[in-house]
């Protein structure tokens, strides 16, 4: 039986496990992945459904620029820092550039029912399973 | 100059900390960029995630301590499938050279991007000699 673990560090613990888990799984590697590797993703299954949760801090949503077309997902965009030219720097970790990022999903996503949320720094994408695409049970005679 | 270059993803590196955590999740280090102007000290960090009221600065001993906590409730329901990046807290902490003026602490965040404008106490602003 499972446990119900109601303490939110163990909870928090095993969502970071099953990301390990999951993590560079083979799950993409059949698709080509567009020109770049950023914004690094997360995709998680939400019933029928799918969910690409990617961690893009600084960017506004007006750079962002979502595309989806079919199982195809494009992000591209571009991050700027704007500082002040007077100011003498200690340390500089932050990268700027443009990005372009293209995936592949093994479902056929409704693109009139996606929804995309940007809060945070993180982009979420919420890709509904086309109707047509979800399995039918097949009734035996 | 920066919109012709290709971003290139930033692994995100554990928190080594000096003090053990009596949590077992994992804490992350924050990318930050420090720059410093005549009066103030300002520290800029990335912390995708993480709410205005989940953020956590404090400054004693002239250590800048910073904390940001994920409200990883929103996962709950999600099974991951594949994966990139670790999801965790953030965590911090820069020891202040410069005499800081602890009224003057100043923090903005917008996505996710944290702002900490640090003024600098009086007696640390550089001073200005003219030549006779």
């Amino acid at each position: 039986m499972p446990m119900v673990l109601s303490d939110p560090f163990e909870a928090l613990l095993n969502l970071q496990a099953a990301l390990e888990g999951a993590f560079r799984a083979n799950w993409l590697e059949s698709s080509p992945s567009g020109s770049g590797a950023y914004p690094p993703i997360n995709v998680f299954r939400k019933g029928d459904d799918f969910v690409v949760i990617a961690e893009v801090p600084g960017i506004k949503k007006s750079d962002l620029d979502i595309q989806v077309h079919g199982n195809a997902i494009r992000l591209a965009g571009v991050k700027s820092l704007d500082y002040s030219e007077k100011a003498s720097v200690h340390r500089r970790e932050r990268l700027a550039g443009r990005f372009d990022r293209a995936i592949s999903i093994p479902i056929e996503v409704d693109a009139d029912k996606v929804k995309a949320e940007c809060r945070d720094g993180i982009l979420a994408l919420y890709l509904p399973r086309a109707e047509r695409d979800k399995p039918r049970s097949i009734k035996l005679a | 100059m920066a919109k012709s270059q290709e971003l290139s993803v930033q692994e995100k590196k554990e928190v080594a900390p000096k003090e053990e955590k009596t949590v077992p999740a994992r804490f992350y280090v924050p990318n930050a960029d420090i720059f410093e102007t005549d009066s103030a000290l300002t520290v800029v960090m990335e912390m995708p995630g993480v709410e205005k009221k989940d953020l956590s600065i404090q400054l004693e001993n002239e250590v800048l301590r910073i904390e940001g906590r994920i409200d990883f409730s929103k996962y709950e329901e999600l099974e991951p499938v594949y994966a990139e990046y670790n999801i965790g807290h953030y965590a911090r902490a820069f020891t202040l050279s410069n005499k800081i003026d602890q009224d003057g602490i100043t923090a903005d965040l917008a996505d996710g991007v944290l702002t900490l404008t640090l003024k600098k106490a009086k007696e640390a602003m550089p001073k200005r000699i003219t030549i006779k």
